[in-house]
């Protein structure tokens, strides 16, 4: 007997809305989960913020003032490590995927760079103490703690550089090649310019994440407490995320610089949102450029 | 003097054989064409005549895993040799693909892309070229007040127009057409043909194509491919009305393929 077609659209209709309805109330999860957290941030931190707390130093045994070091710090150490891994990262992803056929070599490439990626931060941070800080003697500075806030980002960039080439279709190289150009020509005007709006997201993302890394500048840079500017790339710096950590769990006195905790944590939030915007709008206004569509 | 009655022959293949790995793509091919001539590949899907195509202007270099043996002759040169400069090769051979692939630059930037690449770089001797070679591809009267606009606003016959603007830009003699209007509507691949009548005066043609009408309508000659092999090579007059080989027939009539 066949079975009643009623009866099976009002299955299929119900299975359609059971998924439908859970999947809907996954995503709304996660951004309740994302409300939450920046309301908490927020609603704790803003009390904080005052044009003091952003341009003074800290006092008192970090309880009161400011937190301007620590921004200054986090500034140098991300323009450090951008002005080191950018175009290292920029160059082997071209290099991985314009020049590398499928073989072993770019196999090779991948999973060393997949592997580089899944290191835990807490080794990057030793490995910087070990090279850069003692090895080859720069001390705890702004350059170690760069270098290795370079190295913990440079497989996304290479990763973020290499996937924005691949979405590239090959009938543009194959048109450019035809008419006489090289590949550098090829890469340089039609294959970067198209893969640029991608590119630069993705860099600017990096730069969120080497903002808000603890591990990698414990041992390399960060200063406990340091209520002065550095005046070279051999100096120690505060940054954010360490001076966080640092009146959160072992300030003179915890318990006072609470509201200080949170308007640190909520700079560091807002910063990295910050440049997320960027990245959004520079993305569109790229992809308007190169008018791609 | 005594005159020569049989012309050099622009383009020259002999005994090309092309390998993909292990696949033997092309089987000892050998054939020639007069400058100036529209020539015709034609075969069903996979019998060569694209990689054929690619022969001329060494595109097959850039897939991984090939061998090209025999000898592949340009006004005389072999192009295969060890000294060949391959872009100067291309500069000297366009090249018009299957699918329209404008860059996503504007229309003037397109064709005059050719020209900046080779090292030109005078603005007016530029500007002078793409408007004369947009007229010559059909391009300029339907283009001309808006070649500061992304070429991915014109439809995909114009776009295809302005690939083969962006070929004739750089003053090749010689024109390699992939299948130029099979992703095409009628009208546009109507306007595609007349133009290759039109370019046959200055440029040789080699165009592949699945449509035997155009076939008939735009060459001189006509090259028949299958399985790798070049079955039957003559005046398009002939091989559409009387080849020798049964093959051919069976696939010009359209028993097959």
């Amino acid at each position: 007997m066949n079975p009643d077609p009623a009866k099976i659209h009002r299955r299929k209709q119900l299975s359609q809305r059971l998924v439908f309805a859970l999947f809907t109330l996954m995503s709304a999860a996660i951004v309740l989960v994302l409300v939450v957290i920046l309301g908490f941030i927020v609603v704790r931190g803003l009390p904080a913020i005052n044009w003091g707390f952003l341009t003074k130093m800290p006092e008192n045994g970090m309880t009161e003032g400011g937190i301007f070091p620590a921004i200054v710090g986090t500034f140098c150490l991300v323009l450090g490590s951008m002005i080191f891994a950018f175009p290292i990262g920029i160059m082997s992803g071209i290099y991985v995927n314009e020049y590398t056929n499928d073989g072993p070599v770019k196999r090779f490439m991948k999973t060393m760079t997949n592997n580089l990626a899944g290191i835990p931060s807490i080794v990057f941070g030793l490995f910087g103490m070990a090279l850069f800080v003692n090895g080859l003697h720069f001390g705890d500075s702004i350059l170690a703690g760069s270098l290795t806030l370079g190295l913990l980002v440079l497989p996304v960039v290479i990763r973020t550089t290499e996937e924005s080439l691949k979405a590239i279709d090959n009938s543009f190289r194959i048109g450019s090649y035809a008419l006489g150009a090289t590949k550098l020509q090829t890469i340089r005007r039609v294959v970067l310019p198209m893969a640029l709006p991608n590119i630069i997201t993705g860099l600017i993302l990096s730069i969120g994440r080497i903002s808000g890394e603890t591990a990698p500048i414990l041992f390399t840079v960060a200063a406990y407490f340091l209520p002065k500017l550095p005046h070279s790339i051999f100096d120690q710096v505060m940054a954010l995320p360490y001076h966080l950590y640092v009146i959160s769990t072992s300030g003179t006195n915890i318990a006072s610089s609470r509201k200080m905790a949170y308007g640190t944590a909520l700079v560091l939030v807002l910063i990295v949102l910050a440049l997320n915007l960027l990245a959004n709008a520079l993305r569109r206004y790229f992809g308007k450029k190169v008018k791609m569509n | 003097m005594a005159k020569d009655y049989v012309k050099k022959p622009k383009v020259m293949a002999k005994e090309v054989n092309l390998y993909y790995g292990d696949f033997h793509a092309l089987k000892g091919i050998t054939l020639s064409m007069e400058e100036n001539h529209v020539v015709a590949l034609i075969g069903p899907s996979g019998c060569g005549k694209s990689t054929f195509l690619r022969c001329f202007n060494r595109m097959n270099d850039l897939i991984p895993n090939t061998k090209v043996t025999g000898l592949v002759m340009v006004d005389g040169k072999d192009i295969n040799d060890r000294g060949m400069n391959v872009d100067q090769l291309r500069k000297n051979i366009g090249m018009v693909f299957q699918k329209p692939n404008p860059f996503p630059k504007s229309i003037f930037e397109n064709v005059a892309y050719g020209l900046r690449v080779n090292g030109v770089s005078d603005a007016k001797f530029i500007a002078e070229r793409v408007e004369r070679s947009l007229v010559q591809s059909a391009l300029w009267e339907e283009v001309k007040d808006k070649l500061k606009k992304s070429a991915f606003e014109l439809s995909g016959g114009q776009q295809q127009r302005l690939c083969i603007a962006r070929a004739l830009a750089i003053e090749p003699s010689i024109v390699l057409m992939d299948e130029p209007a099979s992703a095409l509507d009628p009208i546009s691949t109507a306007k595609i043909e007349e133009l290759i009548y039109e370019l046959k005066s200055q440029y040789t043609i080699i165009i592949v194509t699945h449509n035997m009408q155009q076939a008939g309508r735009v060459s001189d000659k006509t090259a028949f491919f299958y399985m790798g092999e070049l079955i039957e090579y003559d005046d398009t007059k002939i091989i559409f009305t009387n080849p020798k080989n049964t093959r051919t027939q069976n696939y010009v009539t359209g028993r097959f393929g």
